[in-house]
């Protein structure tokens, strides 16, 4: 899944095209800027009535509260972390104190009363694949009602709530009356971070979690291992990051960071699934686990380099079986991302015990067979640690057989090939899941976002059974070229540009109505915090304050 | 050398002549620290411990700047934290250690300028370190380099290896130009960015400071300039304060700041506060209600400029100024039968690019009243060089396509240059490319050696329409670097990129470690990683 230039190619792709770039800075085609009639919602909902007639937010006496009725109450430390957070950024300068506490004026909205409308609110729960995110807002003056099944509705309904309200012209806070039903397109809409590639500090990490929850991401897809890096402190390997990490100590996450991060994921109803790639991608595993890699030969002698994992080894499996009951624990996702992308024959051709074992095997000289026969053995540990799992599409290109609930993450190709390959994923019965057209990584001048706004998952070639089989998709942000420094603006607000695709409604596509919108939505995000870049030439009544 | 503050100096003089044979002939590793490359600089495997107890600044006797040179004071305190970046109390004394700095001409209190000197020598020899420098501004490079050959050990130890090193810039002209009109740029952003250029050796802010979108600039002279036409009266502004916190914040660091103000196009935001000044554009025989450049053909435009500038220039120090001239758009003037009737009366006929150089060179006229040197972009030459005028001093090259042609044809009018086209770091471009910005060659021209002097430097552009506080950092370093390693050293000895990647890397991280969110040139780590979001 990492189609990026080599450093070495890099270096030669520069010289050659010194002389070919052409500026001009008026190039861009920039969509026609008006007013939605939708303000800042972003991801827009599924239904929407909004009238003209506005309300007063009081910044003394507005609360978010329990319904009488909600199954949910002041035990529900989800809720009411929910409540405390939304509550400053709807009121972002400290509210007034409260010795003055006025009655609410008849034209006041005064209160946000959250129902939980089912017995079980879930608030104890970790979010899964099929959770209920559904929700109905109803804002009305004196009450606004939130009414959600579970707490991951009122999540999802309490930030379209805080990005309701606004600004009127003398500062106060207004809102307008609206009836909203809402509900996901797709149930797994997720973002890639790569932390192997460079390490990604808590902080950064946390952040985005925030981000994510704003544009209703519900994923975090968290690919934390790969060949430069180990920084995932195992509790039963920990050579692995005390050698394979970049420095033992500054450059890991440790148990409880690692608890942290899931833990602030679910107070936003995110799941973390974590991804340990094998078996190719495992350099960085190799150096604090002796044995694991394929040697290299070079002719009848070892070269000293590695390989992918190797697949001939009991101890191999042994270690697998090990290290994923932990990883099993660690992460309480329901599914785990095995990786299995861009597996590199060369150093298992070159191996002679490997040649040997492939003849034993009757594999010949196919070693996308070899491969097939280390992806099963891993998939049978797996299944003992009842996760489901979830691969990239290479696993499924080489034949290997698969649970029918397998999750493929579609990752290569042009848009064609994307497209036909989500036609063969979903022919096949398995689920499917979209990243190709949201390589955030990737970067060009200009408005890139719409590129990403355009595609969509479910189009393809395909029944409707085929197309309900789509999941959603994932925007992924590799680590090549990305740390703490770029991270955050590279990513937001071009990520929200997924997050409607995989929320909204498939008819939402009006270019000109989104642009209005995430130019609002953009300058959001920067006055909570998030450093999101600029789509084009304007400004935010509040620039970010960072740097 | 400097016999009087430097005992026992032949013994280093000895090992510099051997480092220097060796350097020619093997290229040493010991060389990587300084970004960009000084001119000349060896250094040998002997090292000196630091301890930031015992370590100190002092001028020599001999200096003509002295304690109380504000300049040097706070550069010296400025430059004591940059080189004991975590700074532990309970270290335990070693040796004590003395940089000694000796400036030939104080100008202290000055302003660095078009022909101001920044060479320097320093030697890290036999237990202390020897600055000596023409000027002030020379021995702020020289600080900044000296800084940059202190380094940690696995244990956090300070050492600085026995080095000599002789620098000066290529070019005299370094810059780097920001856009605070296509988005407001809050000040701590250009003050951090200022920070970064000294760690680069840049030496020039070209500040963009107004065009279409907005007029953040507070004029004393015409408030309502930036009242109606900054995107906010009151938080998207630059106050008079906040200019003059920018001028003596670059002043510190060696840095000029050349204004831009972009005329006769890029000045919707202009109209906005000043009625009059811009031409009406025609729809038939009706105004339309849009306006287009300044209007030429009107003698109010000329006495407003004169007002404008005459602040401008009084407010910014800088010998240059810079009048833009890009870009201009004639379908308005076309449409405008007053512009059109003062065409007949010039005898231009129909050739607008005619009245675009009749206004240009009254802007040049006027700021040569003012005693300044104007710059303007190469529209204006281009223009220029039909009507073959000679009021042009400074071109700035700008166009991609064949851009050495462009700066051929410029220095064989005599003009001096300076060049952008290659470093417009605004666009991100198909790869992360900081090489593409590090392999140009800026005088590989044809042309006499008279043409190659006027080739004064060159510029980094990071033009605002997807760039502000958010993104500016990261996609400005390291990328820049590249550039201000072209600027500076000596091309013959940084011709490679490959050589250049370890050592860029590693600045990166030294950037990093300075609080500047520069991004990385690929995978790996930094010791200390920003922490920031």
């Amino acid at each position: 899944m990492i189609a990026t230039l080599k450093f070495t190619t890099l270096l030669l792709a520069v010289v050659v095209c010194r002389a070919t770039q052409d500026y001009g800075y008026k190039d861009v085609e920039e969509p026609t800027l008006g007013d939605s009639q939708y303000g800042s919602l972003w991801p827009l909902p599924q239904k929407v009535q909004m009238s003209t007639v506005a309300f007063k937010l009081s910044g003394v006496s507005f609360q978010i509260v329990d319904a009488k009725e909600s199954s949910s109450g002041a035990s529900c430390s989800l809720l009411q972390n929910a409540y405390r957070r939304y509550d400053e950024y709807i009121f972002p300068i400290s509210r007034m104190q409260g010795q003055n506490k006025k009655k609410a004026f008849a034209s006041d909205v005064s209160e946000l009363q959250v129902w939980i409308t089912s017995a079980d609110s879930e608030c104890d729960n970790y979010p899964s694949v099929t959770s209920d995110e559904s929700y109905e807002l109803s804002v009305d003056s004196p009450v606004a009602v939130l009414k959600a099944p579970k707490v991951w509705g009122a999540l999802r309904g309490l930030e379209t709530f805080s990005q309701l309200v606004y600004e009127d012209e003398y500062g106060a806070k207004s809102i307008n009356r609206t009836e909203i039903q809402d509900f996901p397109r797709f149930t797994h809409r997720g973002l890639l971070l790569d932390s192997s590639r460079h390490f990604l500090p808590i902080k950064v990490i946390l952040a985005n979690l925030e981000a994510m929850a704003w544009n209703k991401f519900n994923v975090f897809h968290w690919h934390i291992v790969d060949d430069p890096s180990f920084p995932y402190m195992s509790r039963t390997f920990p050579q692995l990051s005390q050698q394979g990490a970049y420095h033992p100590y500054t450059h890991v996450y440790t148990p409880s960071d690692v608890k942290m991060i899931i833990e602030f994921a679910r107070l936003r109803g995110i799941r973390v699934v974590s991804e340990f790639d094998t078996p190719g991608h495992t350099q960085s595993w190799g150096k604090g686990q002796k044995d694991l890699l394929t040697p290299c030969y070079s002719g009848a002698s070892p070269s000293g380099s590695f390989g992918p994992v190797n697949p001939i080894l009991n101890t191999t499996y042994d270690f697998m079986a090990m290290f994923f009951k932990e990883v099993s624990t660690v992460f309480p996702d329901a599914y785990i991302h095995l990786g299995g992308d861009e597996v590199d024959f060369s150093c298992w051709k070159s191996n002679p015990d490997i040649q040997k074992f492939m003849a034993q095997q009757g594999f010949g000289t196919d070693y996308s067979k070899l491969e097939s026969f280390y992806i099963q053995r891993l998939l049978d540990i797996v299944t003992t640690t009842n996760k489901g799992y979830m691969i990239w599409q290479e696993v499924i290109d080489n034949g290997v057989k698969l649970k029918a609930d397998t999750l493929i993450h579609v990752w290569k190709g042009n848009q064609q090939q994307y497209q036909a390959e989500m036609a063969r994923v979903t022919a096949s019965g398995y689920q499917a899941l979209l990243s190709t057209p949201w390589y955030l990584n990737r970067i060009s001048y200009g408005q890139d976002w719409q590129a990403a706004y355009k595609a969509d998952p479910q189009d393809f070639n395909g029944t409707d059974a085929q197309k309900k089989l789509v999941v959603g998709g994932e925007a992924c942000l590799w680590g090549e070229y990305v740390d703490a420094t770029n991270l955050t603006p590279r990513l937001w607000p071009r990520a929200s540009a997924v997050g409607e695709r995989l929320w909204s409604d498939k008819d939402v596509k009006d270019t000109n109505d989104a642009y209005s919108r995430l130019i609002q939505h953009r300058c959001r995000m920067v006055q909570r915090g998030i450093p999101a870049e600029p789509l084009f030439t304007g400004y935010c009544a509040h620039e970010y304050k960072g740097v | 050398m400097e016999e009087k503050t430097i005992s026992n100096s032949r013994r280093c003089y000895k090992q510099w002549l051997w480092f220097m044979v060796l350097f020619m002939s093997f290229s040493v590793i010991y060389v990587d620290a300084v970004w960009p490359m000084p001119q000349m600089i060896s250094s040998s495997m002997a090292r000196y411990t630091l301890n930031p107890r015992e370590f100190i600044f002092q001028y020599s006797s001999g200096s003509s700047a002295q304690p109380g040179c504000s300049l040097l004071d706070s550069a010296f305190e400025r430059y004591y934290p940059l080189i004991f970046t975590d700074y532990r109390h309970d270290e335990w004394f070693r040796f004590p250690f003395t940089v000694v700095v000796h400036v030939e001409r104080a100008e202290c209190e000055g302003y660095p300028d078009a022909d101001s000197s920044e060479s320097y020598k320093l030697s890290v020899c036999s237990g202390q370190a020897a600055l000596r420098a023409e000027t002030v501004w020379g021995a702020l490079r020289g600080l900044e380099s000296f800084s940059q050959l202190v380094y940690q050990d696995d244990f956090g130890e300070y050492f600085v290896n026995e080095t000599e090193i002789e620098d000066f810039p290529r070019f005299q002209f370094r810059g780097i130009l920001l856009d605070t009109s296509r988005h407001y740029l809050p000040l701590h952003a250009i003050l951090k960015t200022l920070d970064a250029m000294s760690y680069n050796k840049f030496n020039v802010f070209h500040w963009h400071i107004v065009d279409d979108p907005s007029f953040p600039y507070q004029s004393s002279t015409f408030p309502d300039l930036s009242s109606k036409g900054a995107f906010h009266p009151l938080t998207h502004v630059y106050t008079q304060i906040d200019v003059k916190r920018v001028i003596a914040h670059a002043r510190l660091r060696g840095i000029r700041v050349l204004a831009e103000f972009d005329s006769p196009g890029h000045t919707q935001s202009w109209g906005k506060g000043q009625p009059g000044l811009l031409t009406p554009c025609y729809k038939g025989t009706v105004p339309s209600g849009t306006f287009g450049p300044v209007n030429p053909a009107n003698s109010s435009s000329y006495q407003f400029m004169t007002r404008l500038f005459k602040e401008v220039t009084s407010v910014f120090p800088d010998s240059y100024v810079h009048l833009g001239g890009d870009e201009v758009d004639f379908t308005c003037w076309k449409s405008n039968p007053d512009v059109r009737g003062f065409m007949l009366k010039m005898g231009f006929g129909t050739d607008y690019t005619k009245l675009e150089s009749y206004y240009m060179e009254n802007m040049v006229n006027i700021t040569k009243g003012l005693n300044k040197t104007a710059i303007v972009w190469q529209d204006v030459f281009d223009y220029h060089e039909k009507l073959c005028c000679s009021s042009l001093s400074v071109v700035e090259v700008w166009k991609g396509g064949c851009y050495l042609c462009e700066v051929r044809r410029v220095t064989k009018a005599g003009l001096r240059v300076v060049l952008a086209s290659p470093w417009y770091l605004d666009q991100p471009g198909p790869t992360h490319d900081w090489a593409r910005y590090y392999t140009v060659w800026p005088l590989a021209f044809k042309g006499t050696e008279q043409q190659k002097t006027l080739v004064i430097g060159g510029e980094v552009c990071m033009w605002g329409e997807y760039v502000d506080a958010t993104n500016l950092s990261p996609r400005l370093w390291p990328r820049a670097s590249a550039a201000g390693e072209r600027l500076w050293s000596d091309e013959k000895m940084t011709s490679s990129v490959i050589d250049a990647f370890p050592r860029l890397v590693d600045f990166r991280c030294r950037l990093l470690r300075r609080g500047i969110q520069a991004e990385p040139l690929f995978v790996g780590h930094c010791r200390h990683e920003y922490q920031g979001i």
